[in-house]
């Protein structure tokens, strides 16, 4: 790893840390209703709404608001896709989107996974981007914080009978959180050269004729085939180049800071109009983790031990800080099939990276895009060499609590810390609890759920998929590869990630179906649960810190959290990636 | 349930005008008053025409330009309205045959060049739009590009200094030189 890679990713973290303080006690002043930037705009809205402020909300109803909520975002983003011919603010004319791609995209952007199966700037209208994609990047973003605020009232509360008010929260998160976070981040990315406008895509003249093949078309307008199945091309030229236009950076800021992902562009933070420069780059790593990062310490502040945030934060960053440096580090050798036609190998492996990003800043990039369940890219992650697409693989499967989504990330990682608490509970022969609160059966039930609901879905999915000809004729890339495409796809679905081995011909109806039915479940499938373990924790009294009590605090939980993660997400996958990525790599080697 | 279903859709719609139709207008105009080039996609004029991007790489074939990144757009590259790479992976076949081919176009156009060949010029860009390449991917070309018009290696040196750009604040990303930027200069250069 290069000593740029090592400043860059310590630079990262430290810049980050700063932040958690701050930005963890706004969110929890805001969220428990003790900071009011704007009281009286807030009242109005409620009354308007007719949302009750002080009306508390028991489990149950909490979980069929956000369930609601959510499923009028899938109506909402379903339709507009739907429409978006007849409707303003398409410049370019898009078609409405067919309706198997706009039930995925629908769930996609509903459950913060942000899976793009269609390329963003050929499919949708400025207006489908804008109140269909980037209200759900805000609105997901927001149902994530809330689910894990409400876990959160589950350990603070002792014998209550409710977790808070869904709507109250919703509101705060989304007015007083992201927005206006996302409001000064917009604008620094225009100040970068992100495109904002609403203008027709610009035709320019090029300095020079480019000559390319084109398919040929019979008469009906069908690409022809020669007798071998090859397809027929004929030449042709352009003088002109037509540039992607649209409202580009309220989306970015919003896209990164919520974890979302889905980018305006195709090549997503890629594309220089998403993210032009190295410090946009940078700070858009940075927005991606700010606000998980921050809500251990909201978590910390709001049980009343802040050190119990730090904890989760530290086997957070432990295993985050060793994926990263392993994408760095990967990234950074050569393809040695290259190397072998006379390629340098000294700049590593650039098959679809960026030149103003390089190795480092695209491997770091990689690793926190997925270790968040993010799913930007600003790299191709399908022609990373083996082992470091490995990484993004692995951060996904270990279900995304390694700072994860917003607000699923902690809850994510709250779940594995019950686990762990039970486990270390049965090691030592006591009753399990944490932060006060005896984990008894119930508890153990919905965590077991939550843990298990998206390796089932992952597993179960890419079996289908390689099992019929569907799933297959959507593969790239021949051999190992081929199925790791397939199982990234699934695990970046049912995880919420929304990043691909973009190879992959996922829009299709086979695909498009059945990632929206692992989407829809990895999300709701471990929110539902989640609350129910919330309702359950914050009946409960607080039992008294005893001799006998497991410090929650100190290194050997955070030993013991990190194993239990690692444990869980090894033992599900550890198969299936022996048959893509370490395949791939040995033979990689054999290759040499 | 009918208790939630007034809050549900009032408080959707709410929140739907001012994060989906509100923050975006303000945005775009905070952006047009604030950064309008930049909002507008950081355009070049040349002889009152627009000829590309500052931030979107153009494609360059001739042996009087630098070349930039291949690019896998489709279905011709460079494709501005249709972003996105190659998405081969390392051990696909097809990846080395064209990265062969390439190899083959750049030695075929500047035999004599024994230099080691940058990994930038010859793997397709993320975005397929990548404006910039590598420095040493630069000096590769410089000999091929001076002999091609005529000038001297020096002159050409020296204007890919000029639009060689650092790490950003001395930290941030990677060397890199400006591809359409440059050739642009290369003709203003020639002209005179």
């Amino acid at each position: 790893m290069s000593s740029h890679a090592w400043i860059m990713l310590g630079l990262f973290m430290a810049v980050l840390l700063l932040t958690v303080k701050p930005l963890g006690t706004y969110i929890a002043e805001v969220m428990e209703g003790r900071f009011k930037p704007c009281g009286s705009i807030e009242r109005t809205l409620y009354r308007l709404c007719g949302i009750r402020e002080d009306e508390e909300m028991g489990w149950l109803k909490y979980a069929f608001a956000i369930l609601l909520f959510n499923v009028l975002g899938v109506l909402a983003v379903y339709a507009l896709q739907r429409l978006q011919a007849w409707l303003p603010l398409n410049p370019q004319a898009m078609a409405n989107v067919s309706p198997d791609s706009a039930f995925n995209t629908a769930i996609s952007f509903v459950s913060n996974t942000n899976w793009q199966g269609y390329g963003g700037e050929s499919t949708m209208s400025y207006l489908t981007q804008m109140l269909a994609l980037a209200v759900q990047n805000f609105l997901s973003a927001a149902t994530g914080i809330v689910v894990v605020i409400a876990l959160i009232r589950g350990f603070a509360r002792h014998a209550a009978a409710t977790v808070g008010n869904a709507w109250v929260d919703l509101t705060r998160v989304t007015l007083f959180v992201l927005l206006p976070i996302a409001i000064v981040y917009a604008v620094f990315l225009t100040s970068q050269g992100v495109i904002q406008n609403f203008a027709a895509y610009k035709e320019v003249t090029t300095l020079e004729v480019t000559h390319y093949a084109t398919p040929r078309l019979d008469p009906a307008g069908q690409p022809m085939k020669n007798d071998k199945g090859a397809a027929l091309t004929e030449p042709a030229e352009s003088t002109t180049q037509t540039l992607a236009m649209g409202p580009v950076a309220s989306q970015e800021a919003i896209k990164m800071l919520g974890t979302n992902g889905g980018g305006f562009m195709n090549a997503n933070s890629a594309h220089p109009y998403e993210n032009p420069t190295p410090l946009s780059n940078f700070i858009q790593m940075l927005s991606i983790f700010v606000i998980p990062a921050a809500l251990c310490f909201t978590f910390g502040r709001m049980v009343g031990d802040t050190r119990q945030g730090w904890a989760v934060l530290a086997a957070m960053t432990i295993m985050f800080v060793v994926m990263a440096a392993a994408a760095m580090y990967f990234e950074q050798q050569a393809n040695p099939l290259l190397t072998q036609l006379g390629v340098d190998p000294v700049s590593g492996n650039m098959e679809g990276k960026e030149t103003r990003f390089g190795i480092a800043e695209s491997g770091l990039f990689a690793a926190i895009s997925t270790a968040a369940s993010c799913g930007a890219v600003n790299a191709l992650h399908d022609s990373f060499t083996p082992l470091g697409g490995m990484v993004p693989l692995v951060l996904m499967q270990l279900g995304e609590v390694v700072f994860g989504g917003v607000g699923s990330g902690l809850y994510g990682m709250l779940v594995f810390a019950i686990m762990a608490v039970f486990i270390s509970g049965l090691m030592i022969g006591r009753t399990p609890e944490y932060l006060g609160k005896k984990i008894e059966t119930y508890e153990m039930k919905m965590t077991s759920i939550a843990i298990l609901v998206t390796p089932l879905l992952v597993l179960v999915g890419t079996a289908i998929a390689v099992m019929v000809g569907d799933g297959r004729a959507g593969i790239a890339n021949p051999g190992a590869h081929g199925f790791s495409e397939i199982l990234y796809a699934f695990t970046s679905a049912a995880n919420n990630n929304g990043s691909a081995f973009a190879g992959l011909s996922a829009n299709t109806t086979f695909y498009n179906i059945l990632l929206g039915i692992a989407m829809w479940f990895g999300r709701f499938g471990v929110i539902i649960p989640v609350l129910a373990i919330a309702g359950s924790l914050a009946a409960k009294k607080r039992l008294a810190v005893t001799e006998g009590t497991l410090p929650t605090h100190g290194p050997l939980f955070v030993t013991l959290l990190i194993g239990v993660v690692l444990l869980v997400g090894l033992l599900n996958y550890v198969p299936a990636l022996a048959l893509g990525p370490v395949i791939e790599h040995l033979m990689l080697i054999a290759a040499r | 349930m009918k208790t939630l279903l007034r809050p549900a859709l009032s408080l959707f719609a709410l929140l739907t005008v001012v994060t989906g139709v509100i923050y975006p207008l303000a945005i775009t105009g905070i952006a047009r008053v604030a950064f309008p080039e930049a909002a507008n996609g950081s355009l070049i004029v040349r002889d009152g025409k627009v000829v590309g991007s500052r931030l979107i790489g153009q494609n360059f074939t001739g042996s009087g330009y630098f070349w930039g990144r291949p690019s896998a757009t489709s279905t011709m590259p460079y494709n501005a309205s249709a972003s996105g790479g190659s998405n081969l992976g390392p051990l696909n076949p097809a990846l080395s045959d064209m990265v062969k081919g390439r190899i083959d176009t750049l030695k075929a156009a500047d035999p004599g060049n024994a230099k080691p060949i940058p990994a930038d010029l010859v793997s397709a860009s993320a975005s397929g739009l990548d404006p910039h390449i590598s420095p040493a991917a630069a000096e590769y070309q410089i000999e091929r590009v001076a002999r091609a018009r005529q000038l001297d290696p020096g002159t050409v040196k020296a204007l890919v200094a000029q639009y060689t750009e650092d790490r950003q604040w001395s930290i941030f990303g990677d060397p890199r030189v400006i591809v359409l930027e440059l050739n642009l200069a290369l003709d203003a250069t020639s002209r005179q």
